[in-house]
């Protein structure tokens, strides 16, 4: 139900009347930079590239900072969220939808269609939109562009350009700064320039992300990758036991000092551009419990196809015979069983209580995944795990979870279902962050007292679609394991209610009956269970 | 089964019912004219601004009222009639209670202004007031320019809506200063300076002489008392306070008198009828030193919880502890905790720091016989309830507060902290006092 009720109809300039000219001369710019791309991938012959390439991204990158600037440094500081319901592209009206439409498009043809693009086969030249980025790839690592450079370099344009904007849109709110560059940091240093220059010294390594820990970086482990890194030498054994010591050692540390924040909302690369081009679409995400319901389902059964997979994988490359490397497919599988089993038995030990009825369905997984180990290993051949192919496995995750779902629906349904479902529904390294920010972890948001007004400001804003306000109205702090820690509930409450910290685990969940501000008497009676 | 109706599904109204709900299996049932399910009064704003849709400020999904058994009917209460202990509704139909809450809540203040009824002239408290300024200013082009009357709260709320859609806005405020009956002279100046960085034409100490009509009986232009100035303009926004909603109940034997009138129980004259939230006064005065009526969420939220308790059998009189409320003026959030009074009272004084950027300052007061700290006022700076709850049930004193206050910020991460400053500035303030 809308409330406001002179919803232009056109398509083309909707709510065009709150746009200043200088905003409209930015949209222009923007739109320019963007053609020539639309231009590149009809194939238009474009005569010098690196030329139009520069007036590309530089137009997109300049429209993006003016408008910015217009939108934002022309008020006082404070919350901007004026009209956000109204507007036809960040409220699911027709511009949404269009929009919607052409990421997804983007999306297919990037994934699965990438000679679109331009890629050229089988050491052609790449024509159309992929060739107008071979001046700046022949430039990074001298080689030319492929789909994923181009991916890469659109990627890093949107998450510094929006990032400029995000900073503004919050210029009175350090932690949100501060949390932007440092996405921007770690796009532009670590997802992009990095594993170009890694290609540079040594043309053998496989592209690693360095700040990509598995299982969002699920190829890590694949036997290409394995014996990319172990066929160069000290540098490749220390990227990959890097990368195990990341998910090992590193990410549980972080996590149970500053939450999974630490990662989702200050270092990853997805949740980057969720955050900045994203933006606009945090409100979309659904709060129904419905939609909870089907988040716990749908993400934790990602984590058990990923564990699985990955161990399936990893077990189709080992050997039998201990002669000829330590690790055998035995000792692998006795490693990954008593690995799950030492942390399931430290969490029903240290937060069985806690869980209730949370603890059967954990129970359930372990059991699951388990089963699905010992199957493996005792009706495993060669090459066939379940009777199917390991690499088989692999591709079907690849394609359904890395491509489909990560990218498709992740990033193309950003105007429709908002700019974290990926983050929400699908991302296994994502709920393994939450399981340990839920269970043995220093953060939380706190409430302050009884101060809440019920106005729901926090839970529309919240990306991942928490009800805030559902915690907030009890005096109850926020624990939940989707967190990521964004503060923009905090930053958007008009009562100064919600704070993120990291402090002691006592008394971190404190549930409510009655809040501070009543009889003290009655407080006691009431909250003492 | 015992059946409880509550008249009023606002936060009081919705407070009872969910108390009773957990603390027993009695019928329950909400009435209510305005809408079918609760939503948050406060975030009506946030509505015209374009910030959230109406279904957004539902704090509980419309499956909750069935999963827990509290039936919701639309309808509005005519007359109560309490020997036979039915409501008789506006469309002839009637609901027989065995015990009643009256949660009625407020209604905007008129005071007899020529003109006052005209189309284009509202209120801004109900969700009808929210779908009247829709119609009544949409835009600049239908609503060239918005007069608002009354400088409090809710005054200074429709001035930020209507400046969100860019309609001009002039706001006419009766006393010299904003909302100084209730903030110190610092902070209301701080006030009145960032409302005019907003571009809100703010006419201080002005009153509202009439509202005239065009040909069609609608707002035209408002005349002020002591200039006659005569300000164009297509809406006029009332918001000279709130008083109770009880116009229905003012033929029934149910005592009131500017609101329904409660013993510290929250009983009325009429056995099984009970008052909360705005529309209930207190009989024998405010609690402490708060007013007979508070037209305040939390209070009505506390009402709640403790009309719950008695009803439910352990009964309970209401009382309310340390003061504490908030508000957001545009970009400056305001807290408030204790008690700080717009002119220090007797044996009271008051420490007041404001930043160079003004748009942050603080107000400490307290007892200069004992030194006992009293309660304070921050701008721009949020603090915590919870310490300062604590703070004013040990009774410590002001120097104690103003050494502590680190422990009290609830500002968010990396934002840069003012405590030092204030202390020296308090400790100065000390020396040459």
């Amino acid at each position: 139900m809308s409330n406001k009720i002179n919803h232009s109809m056109s398509l083309a300039t909707p709510d065009a009347q709150d746009i200043s000219t200088k905003q409209k001369v930015a949209l222009a710019t923007g739109l320019i930079g963007l053609l020539i791309l639309v231009l590149a991938f009809f194939n238009v012959d474009l005569p010098n590239r690196a030329l139009f390439l520069a007036l590309s991204l530089g137009l997109i990158t300049i429209g993006t900072v003016i408008y910015s600037r217009d939108a934002y440094l022309t008020k006082l500081e404070g919350i901007k969220n004026d009209g956000v319901w109204f507007k036809s592209i960040s409220s699911r009206g027709a511009l949404g939808w269009a929009l919607g439409i052409i990421l997804t498009a983007f999306y297919v043809i990037l994934y699965f269609y990438p000679q679109y693009l331009g890629l050229g086969k089988d050491g052609a030249a790449n024509t159309g939109l992929i060739s107008l980025f071979d001046p700046l790839s022949n430039l990074l690592s001298g080689r030319n562009a492929s789909q994923w450079f181009v991916y890469g370099t659109l990627y890093t344009v949107a998450i510094i350009a929006f990032g400029y904007k995000f900073i503004l849109k919050y210029r009175h709110n350090r932690y949100q700064q501060l949390r932007t560059i440092s996405v921007m940091f770690f796009q532009l240093g670590f997802a992009y320039l990095i594993p170009e220059f890694m290609y540079v010294m040594n043309s053998d390594l496989p592209y690693y992300d360095l700040k990509s820990v598995w299982p969002l970086n699920y190829y890590i482990f694949d036997e290409w990758s394995v014996n990319g890194f172990l066929s160069n030498g000290n540098i490749g054994l220390a990227l990959i036991l890097f990368g195990i010591i990341s998910i090992f050692v590193i990410t549980p540390i972080l996590t149970y000092k500053y939450g999974k924040r630490w990662y989702c909302s200050w270092v990853c690369g997805c949740g980057g551009l969720a955050e900045t081009a994203g933006d606009s679409f945090r409100q979309l995400s659904s709060k129904k419990m419905s939609a909870w319901k089907l988040e716990r389902w749908l993400i934790h059964t990602v984590l058990v196809f990923s564990v699985v997979m990955t161990t399936a994988m990893v077990y189709t490359y080992l050997g039998y015979d201990s002669n000829n490397f330590w690790l055998t497919r035995g000792v692998f599988i006795a490693l990954v069983i008593g690995f799950l089993t030492l942390v399931f038995a430290a969490v029903l030990y240290f937060r069985g209580k806690e869980l209730g009825k949370d603890a059967k369905m954990g129970a359930i997984g372990y059991f699951v995944v388990i089963a699905l180990l010992l199957a493996m290993h005792f009706t495993g051949t060669t090459d066939n795990v379940f009777f199917v192919q390991g690499s088989a496995l692999r591709s079907a995750y690849g394609i359904y979870i890395g491509s489909i779902f990560s990218g498709v629906i992740g990033t193309g349904f950003y105007p429709i279902l908002g700019s974290r479902s990926w983050c929400r529904f699908g991302c296994p390294m994502a709920a393994i962050l939450g399981f340990q920010q839920r269970l043995f972890s220093k953060f939380r948001i706190t409430t302050n007292g009884g101060q809440c007004i019920s106005c729901g400001n926090c839970s529309n804003s919240c990306e991942m679609g928490i009800d805030v306000r559902a915690y907030a109205q009890k005096g109850e702090n926020i624990v939940r394991s989707s967190c990521v820690g964004c503060g923009v509930c905090s930053a958007v409450c008009p009562r100064g209610v919600l704070k993120l910290e990291n402090d002691s685990m006592k008394g971190r969940i404190n549930p409510t009956e009655v809040l501070l501000g009543n009889d003290v008497d009655l407080m006691e009676l009431v909250n003492q269970k | 089964m015992e059946h409880i109706v509550i008249i009023g599904n606002g936060i009081s109204g919705v407070t009872v019912a969910r108390h009773i709900r957990k603390l027993s299996d009695k019928r329950i049932t909400i009435v209510s004219a305005e809408t079918e399910h609760f939503f948050s009064r406060t975030a009506l704003m946030y509505i015209y601004m374009g910030h959230m849709k109406y279904e957004h400020t539902k704090p509980y999904e419309d499956y909750f009222w069935k999963k827990n058994r509290i039936e919701l009917k639309k309808g509005y209460v005519k007359t109560v009639e309490t020997t036979s202990k039915t409501l008789h509704f506006e469309g002839g139909d009637t609901l027989q209670y065995d015990k009643l809450v009256i949660a009625t809540g407020s209604k905007p203040n008129k005071f007899g202004w020529p003109g006052q009824d005209l189309e284009g002239v509202q209120g801004l408290y109900s969700k009808q007031d929210l779908d009247t300024l829709e119609r009544n200013a949409p835009n600049n082009k239908i609503c060239n320019r918005a007069v608002i009357v009354g400088g409090g709260l809710i005054g200074i709320e429709l001035a930020e809506m209507l400046n969100s859609r860019n309609i001009p806005v002039t706001f006419l405020v009766r006393e010299n200063s904003f909302w100084n009956g209730v903030l110190p002279e610092g902070e209301s100046a701080m006030i009145n300076r960032h409302i005019k960085n907003h571009h809100i034409d703010l006419r201080l100490g002005v009153n509202l002489k009439e509202i005239k009509a065009d040909e069609n009986g609608r707002a035209k232009s408002i005349v002020i008392t002591e200039t006659n100035e005569e300000i164009d303009c297509n809406v006029v926004g009332l918001t000279a306070g709130v008083s109770p909603n009880i116009n229905f109940i003012k033929d029934s034997e149910i005592e009131t008198n500017r609101g329904v009138l409660v013993n510290r129980h929250l009983e009325t004259n009429i056995k099984d009828v009970y008052a909360i939230g705005d529309c209930a006064e207190q009989r024998d005065g405010g609690i402490g030193q708060r007013r007979p009526i508070e037209a305040v969420w939390y209070t009505g939220r506390m009402m709640g919880e403790t009309l719950a308790q008695t009803i439910c059998g352990n009964k309970l009189e209401y009382k309310p502890g340390h003061w504490f409320n908030s508000a957001k003026f545009l970009d400056i959030e305001y807290q408030t905790y204790g008690w700080v009074f717009a002119k220090p009272r007797e044996n009271e004084a008051h420490f007041h720091w404001k930043h160079e950027d003004d748009t942050k300052c603080i107000t400490v007061c307290y007892d200069t016989t004992n030194n006992k700290f009293l309660g304070i006022n921050t701008f721009g700076i949020r603090m915590r309830h919870d310490v300062f709850d604590r703070w004013l049930t040990e009774e410590r004193d002001v120097d104690y507060v103003m050494q502590h206050l680190p422990e009290a910020n609830f500002d968010p991460e990396f934002y840069k902290h003012f405590e030092k400053d204030i202390l020296s500035a308090y400790n100065n303030n000390l020396q040459t006092a």
